[in-house]
């Protein structure tokens, strides 16, 4: 990767242009609009010819990394290999071109789509039904959680008003329960990283729309209390959410229909292998279990019906897969995530010492190198390092219940020699740390940029092109 | 285990990790979960298919839409997308990154949104500007619960008849669980009407309006006298855009709006069946802080040099949790770089060229129509590309023949008009085949 210092606007040059557009046809034009309608300046759009563009945006694509570019790490993103056949079915023509609001006789094959993945998503996860109208996992949460609103004021229950979130939740879940109308009650894990059960009991009451829970949670555990969970959270007439981020390690193994979730989400661009772009598009859909059918259907929460083109990658990946391989995704982003965790956990702090599913969190190094005189290298440090390495960091400072989390989800698309050449690296990094923390503390040294003041930024915040020669 | 393109295990490595991790087999790793909850059916799915069986099974599905002419808007607009677009965005290092968190490896996708970001601030002349929403009408959404988080203790916003069918519902949606009351401004003449939100200012709970630029009829709004209402009131003034039309039209900030959104669909991304698309947000300087999503800006690296960072962190989900701005994480990041592909491309002369040849496009076709004898004009006020007129033949029967002919076109309203829309796409030849077909529906 090498660094490039241009913004598109710094290569305008005036009456220089980039489109092809038809002759005009027809007469006149927007002039004629009364001048009070119209805007006083154009807008200040840059002037490049097509080259310019096409190597502009080459260049910056050359300081980005991909998992095309290599091993991708980031736990709860599930980073897996996004397949090309996946991107040549969205982009056909005759899918392109549909209007959504065209009539349903002409739209036969696109209502094939949606039932064919609204049953795939059945049986994969044991709910009923799904809406696609989300479009990425935290808009399905708001959908989700709306959808148990709606439950409640249904059966005319207004008293509903608490959501109960463990503390391990993604940041997300308090967030939409927040735009929900919720008030949020956090429920505590115990030393063990699972939700405490005791520490629930007292929060359920008539006041309780339901509970959100990620099984496997985000320390990568398997919720083994759910039965009884979902038993006291049933019985004190709330539902129960699942956060479907992490379901990876769960095809083939498991179906949260059948542990006692009534909704639940799933991230299309995480477990059905559809590319993140660089944070979305994404899909969300939202399924529910047989009485909440109704709801599902009724709720419009985005433009038209969701992220169709994401929606028909997801599609072409449960094809590619089919039941015999989607199958075995699950059990083997979990034999990844168990390895590296083996294969680390004397260099890396390992918090709870337990089976995990596809994902595990460590808590800083075993060994930071700090002593009274110097301080010792940090997550964040670590993270910087693998950079230099050509990797990916993974995610950092998440969950909250560890001071130095670092959170580790391979994914079943990479090879043992890649894991071998990701914990041999880990490894050194560690040696480093060691002997020499600033080594760590001054990376990356190899990337496009080395770290930024991210404070002097957000003091004085540039949040647009300002160049005083385009300001004609 | 037979091989899988996908998965790169083989039956060695599987035993070596399994000796590593000290377990005997993979069924062992997931020994925690309880028996009753292990999955011991078969998934009710097809078995497998060769990548070449996928291409031929969605060739097939393909074939069973239709494709149309189109000559309808009503939220999802058919301009072109030049060959360039999918090009670069289909580049993996873009297509394959996640949210850029490791700035130092992501200043590709920073550096777009940061543009993306400049772009939208040029189309609205507001001040800052998001990294982008899911689309237009989850936007709108986000600014009625700015303008609720603004105002402190108002909880009406207004909402102009005049937006979109599905701008309402979602802006509705959202209200109802967040608890926001809504009550709709009229429409008078085709235009939402300044009286009938001034009368509603009277009730004094007003936090803010949301107004389109161009209506659900494709009539121009005439936005004079809104902001002062408003900011009199002390409620803020929001405006939904089509941001095509912002190169020609009187921007948000012109008519003294706080905040815009919409859709950026019309900004050369297809049509798609509706998604993805990109919303777009943007805010004066003094709601900066209020604003939902992602925000890129610039830094300097420890060695001096330019570079870009996810910033204003602090409003953020993963950093505020329940006392966020909003739940947004992943958003359209990909859809921002298309338009922002586009907008480099099209300069502000060729956005000049796409809205001159749409407007003429569809006063030709506005023409055409009327002579027919079929149709009644709703509005003398002036439209883009976008007209409604009121139908002498049965609207849904017309809708079909044009159907049957292989074309998209008159949208039903809820009085009972029909709309039709044209863009530079649409050719002389395609309007005249139209109006013939027109022509011999009967009364």
């Amino acid at each position: 990767m090498k660094y490039y210092d241009k913004l598109i606007f710094e290569l305008s040059k005036e009456g220089r242009c980039g489109f092809s557009l038809p002759q005009a046809q027809f007469p006149g034009g927007t002039d004629a609009i009364d001048a009070g309608l119209r805007r006083q300046n154009p807008a200040l759009l840059p002037q490049v010819s097509e080259v310019d563009v096409v190597r502009h945006y080459t260049n910056l694509s050359q300081m980005n990394f991909g998992v095309d570019t290599g091993f991708y790490p980031l736990g709860s993103c599930t980073m897996k290999y996004n397949p090309k056949i996946n991107e040549e079915i969205a982009a056909m023509p005759a899918f392109a071109a549909l209007h959504p609001l065209q009539p349903e006789c002409t739209l036969e094959g696109v209502k094939e789509i949606y039932d064919a993945m609204e049953k795939s998503l059945a049986a994969i996860t044991g709910m009923k039904h799904f809406t696609f109208k989300p479009c990425a996992g935290a808009h399905g949460e708001l959908t989700g959680l709306m959808i148990m609103r709606e439950y409640h004021l249904r059966r005319g229950d207004t008293a509903r008003v608490k959501v109960i979130v463990p503390d391990s939740a993604h940041g997300t879940n308090p967030a939409s329960a927040a735009v929900c109308g919720l008030q949020i009650v956090v429920v505590k894990s115990k030393a063990d990283g699972l939700v405490d059960v005791e520490d629930l009991k007292p929060l359920l009451g008539p006041d309780v729309a339901g509970i959100m829970m990620t099984n496997p949670n985000t320390l990568g555990l398997f919720e083994r209390d759910i039965k009884e969970i979902a038993a006291l959270v049933h019985e004190a007439g709330g539902l129960l959410y699942y956060d479907g981020a992490n379901m990876n390690p769960l095809l083939g193994v498991a179906r949260p229909g059948d542990m006692g979730f009534d909704i639940m989400h799933l991230n299309l661009h995480k477990t059905f292998s559809t590319p993140h772009g660089g944070g979305g598009p994404g899909s969300g859909p939202v399924g529910v279990c047989d009485k909440l059918g109704g709801i599902v259907k009724s709720l419009q929460t985005s433009a038209f019906n969701g992220n169709f083109g994401v929606i028909l990658r997801a599609y072409a990946y449960i094809l590619m897969l089919g039941r015999q391989n989607l199958k075995m995704a699950g059990k083997l982003a979990t034999l990844n995530a168990n390895y590296i965790k083996e294969s680390l956990k004397d260099a890396y702090k390992l918090p709870i010492e337990s089976v995990c599913k596809h994902e595990f969190v460590f808590d800083g190094l075993i060994n930071d190198g700090g002593s009274e005189e110097k301080h010792g290298a940090t997550t964040l440090d670590v993270a910087k390092r693998l950079l230099d390495y050509g990797y990916h960091a993974p995610t950092i400072y998440f969950p909250l219940l560890f001071h130095q989390a670092m959170m580790i989800e391979p994914t079943e698309t990479e090879s043992k020699e890649t894991l071998d050449a990701f914990i041999e690296v880990m490894h050194k990094i560690a040696a480093e740390a060691a002997e020499d923390p600033a080594i760590l503390q001054s990376a990356p040294h190899n990337a496009p940029i080395t770290r930024p003041d991210e404070t002097a930024a957000a003091r004085k915040p540039i949040l647009k092109f300002q160049d005083e020669a385009l300001q004609s | 285990m037979p091989g899988f393109c996908y998965f790169p295990h083989t039956e060695e490595d599987i035993r070596e990790m399994l000796r590593k991790i000290g377990v005997s087999s993979l069924d062992d790793l997931n020994s925690d979960i309880p028996a009753d909850f292990v999955y011991k059916g078969e998934y009710d799915l097809p078995d497998a298919l060769s990548e070449q069986q996928v291409r031929e099974f969605f060739e097939g599905l393909a074939a069973k839409n239709t494709t149309l002419k189109v000559f309808a808007g009503a939220g999802a607009y058919d301009h072109y997308t030049p060959s360039v677009i999918p090009y670069i965005t289909s580049r993996s290092e873009f297509l394959t990154a996640y949210t850029p968190y490791q700035c130092e490896i992501s200043q590709g996708t920073l550096r777009y949104i940061f543009e993306f970001q400049s772009l939208i601030c040029a189309l609205t002349g507001l001040d800052v500007a998001n990294a982008s929403m899911y689309d237009g009408p989850t936007a709108a959404a986000e600014a009625m619960r700015m303008c609720v988080a603004s105002a402190r203790k108002k909880n009406t916003v207004l909402l102009s008849a005049g937006l979109l069918p599905n701008v309402r519902k979602v802006v509705e949606t959202y209200a109802k669980y967040s608890g926001i009351n809504l009550e709709y401004i009229e429409l008078k003449d085709g235009r939402t009407s300044l009286d009938s939100l001034k009368a509603l200012l009277e009730g004094g709970d007003v936090a803010g309006a949301i107004v389109p630029g161009i209506n659900r009829l494709g009539i121009i709004e005439d936005l004079s006298g809104f902001a002062d209402a408003l900011h009199a009131a002390g409620a803020l003034f929001a405006e939904y855009c089509d941001p095509s039309a912002l190169a020609v039209l009187k921007t948000p900030a012109e008519w003294g709006a706080d905040i815009a959104v919409g859709d950026a669909q019309t900004l050369g991304i297809p049509l798609c069946y509706g998604g993805p698309y990109v919303g777009f947000m943007a805010c004066t300087q003094a709601h900066m802080r209020k604003l939902p999503g992602r925000i890129v800006g610039e830094a300097r690296d420890s060695e001096g040099r330019r570079c870009f960072v996810l910033t204003l962190q602090a409003r953020e989900q993963h950093i505020r949790r329940e006392k966020a701005t909003s739940n947004i994480c992943s958003n359209q990041s990909l859809m921002a770089l298309w338009v922002t592909v586009y907008l480099s491309l099209m300069g502000p002369e060729g956005m000049k060229q796409v809205n001159d040849l749409s407007y003429a496009g569809a006063h030709y076709l506005y023409d055409r129509l009327l002579e027919t004898g079929k149709f009644r004009k709703v509005s003398d006020a002036p439209f883009l590309k976008e007209f409604a007129l009121e139908p002498l033949v049965d609207a849904k029967a017309l809708q079909n023949v044009l159907c049957e002919a292989g074309f998209f076109g008159a949208l039903l309203t809820e009085e009972g008009y029909v709309t039709f829309c044209v863009t530079e796409k649409r050719t002389k030849e395609e309007i005249d085949a139209m109006i013939d077909v027109i022509k011999e529906v009967q009364a």
